[in-house]
């Protein structure tokens, strides 16, 4: 449930879900955010849900702050039945020319690269949000070892398809972009496609992922 | 003549098509874009006798040179801009909030913005674009909206599909104020600052960096001391959000921005102070004024009647 909702500046709500993150904290807000995008409620204009808050945007020339959050506040939650969650399995190419950061990874978790990757592709993941870029997952979580920071200074470029680890979570770039996350491999799959405009991104909030590693040669056909 | 486009000789430093931008896509990364500068954006349209919701060409710092092909047409550029149009051997000086017949092989030298950052060019008829999730807002970092996601470039041609024969001309009586101090809100992290942080936010001039474009304005200053976490868990973002990473020098979020972000926010800029915050030239001075809630309330429906009223001018 929200914990609190407070202005972010003049035309946003901000509904905090408490300091914990975990699937089911989660889960309520993406609960609360199909909820609130089925009402479409006058001036609501965006919802933004990440692991623990949701932000509700509105147009101010149609609503205002306490008359939105007296909406929210009063909201009927969809139950979790309704909600249903995709799976994926994500194929990945870790030669060395797409793992740029492996060997910063070894160093930095004092792990061999066999093991991060064993430990890696065991792991089924869950889908918190999305975005930063357009289509960005945001999936976790990695296990309490295989956690490392950002890099001291991020890539100016990070190649499209890119997946990359920092901190409990893997993400994976959906086109060229700036960022500091740990790359340790890539995929040949478009997981953002902007002529979709009903459903440009692959994998979306609550949906279920795994990887699988692929060889060079499969990597390259898929291109076909 | 039955084909009217704009030859592109200059292209400009970046010219996209805009218009009022795109709405409920942040939860999978797409911002809102759309015109930068929404009061100037609307009086063009106006001018040209358009709707509000109609594309036009935004420019940043020096605009596009174009060349005509077809029908007469009525254009307008608002802002503060020096243009010139060249009918022939005669060349005429451009004036702002007024509309301008362009006609067969006539030019349209858009050569700067004046110490503001953005300038819009409406014409009375239609561009002919693709739309994405209703809108020809071009984000060029996500390569979404019309033109493929590209800025103008040179050589290329700008298609025209249907022109307004009625061609009306307007004018507006209106110069763009500008302002030093831009009214914010307190941020969700303002507590993770220090006393002198806090002092230093409100009331300590900053500079507006060169690395500023339309998804972010960056600030120089004084050091904004945190002294709680330089990073927070990543959350959704809004435009006119500042947030301060670990160097200390703030990032306002402009209408491109990245939808999610780690940094701690220590304010929001005011609604009604966002047109006028994003005029701000690199290396211009800026200070920052805390204002609550309601009054951001009453500051916007003023600057929104002002906006209206202007509209019922033309």
């Amino acid at each position: 449930m929200i914990k609190n909702i407070s202005n972010l500046g003049d035309a946003a709500l901000y509904c905090d879900f408490g300091k914990e993150i975990s699937k089911e904290i989660n889960t309520q807000v993406i609960r609360y955010f199909k909820t609130i995008q089925k009402k479409n409620i006058v001036g609501v204009n965006n919802l933004t849900p990440s692991y623990n808050k949701l932000i509700v945007s509105f147009d101010i020339k149609k609503i205002n702050f306490n008359k939105l959050k007296k909406i929210i506040d009063n909201i009927e939650v969809i139950n979790s039945d309704n909600i249903q969650n995709k799976k994926f399995e994500i194929p990945i190419c870790c030669e060395k020319e797409f793992s740029l950061d492996i060997k910063r990874l070894e160093e930095k978790l004092k792990m061999k690269e066999e093991k991060i990757y064993e430990n890696f592709f065991e792991k089924e993941f869950f889908c918190y949000m999305t975005g930063f870029i357009a289509g960005m997952p945001f999936l976790g979580d990695l296990d309490e070892n295989l956690r490392a920071k950002r890099l001291d200074t991020p890539r100016v470029k990070v190649p499209k398809g890119s997946i990359g680890l920092t901190e409990q979570f893997a993400n994976i770039y959906t086109f060229e972009s700036p960022g500091g996350w740990n790359i340790i491999g890539n995929t040949p799959l478009n997981i953002f496609d902007s002529s979709k405009e009903n459903e440009p991104n692959l994998i979306n909030p609550g949906d279920l992922v795994t990887f699988k590693r692929i060889t060079k040669e499969n990597y390259q056909n898929y291109h076909g | 003549m039955d084909k009217n486009y704009f030859e592109i000789l200059r292209a400009g430093i970046n010219s996209t098509f805009q218009d009022l931008g795109r709405n409920n896509l942040y939860h999978i990364g797409i911002p809102f874009s759309g015109a930068m500068d929404n009061r100037n954006y609307l009086l063009a349209n106006k001018l040209t006798g358009n709707d509000n919701n109609h594309p036009v060409i935004e420019f940043a710092y020096q605009g596009p040179h174009l060349k005509y092909h077809g029908n007469a047409i009525n254009i307008a550029i608002t802002g503060d801009v020096s243009f010139k149009i060249k009918k022939g051997d005669n060349l005429i000086d451009g004036e702002c909030y007024r509309s301008f017949i362009l006609e067969n092989n006539d030019e349209l030298d858009i050569i700067s913005t004046n110490k503001s950052v953005y300038g819009y060019l409406a014409i009375s008829g239609q561009f002919d674009l693709k739309f994405q999730w209703s809108s020809c807002s071009t984000n060029i970092q996500a390569k979404i909206g019309s033109n493929n996601g590209e800025k103008l470039s040179v050589n290329q041609k700008i298609n025209i599909k249907e022109i307004n024969q009625n061609l009306v001309s307007k004018k507006l009586n209106y110069i763009n104020t500008k302002i030093e101090n831009i009214r914010v809100m307190k941020g969700t992290n303002f507590d993770y600052f220090s006393e002198q942080g806090k002092k230093l936010f409100f009331g300590n001039e900053f500079k507006v960096s060169k690395l500023s474009d339309r998804m972010g304005m960056r600030l120089e200053g004084k050091k904004i001391e945190n002294i709680v976490d330089t990073n927070i868990r990543s959350e959704g973002l809004i435009k006119g959000v500042i947030q301060v990473p670990a160097d200390g020098n703030p990032i306002i979020m402009l209408s491109d921005h990245g939808t999610i972000g780690g940094y701690p926010k220590i304010g929001v800029v005011i609604s009604a102070d966002y047109d006028r915050l994003v005029q701000l030239t690199p290396g211009s001075s800026v200070k920052f004024q805390e204002v609550d809630l309601n009054s951001a309330e009453t500051l916007f429906k003023l600057y929104d009647l002002e906006t209206q009223n202007l509209i019922s001018q033309i």
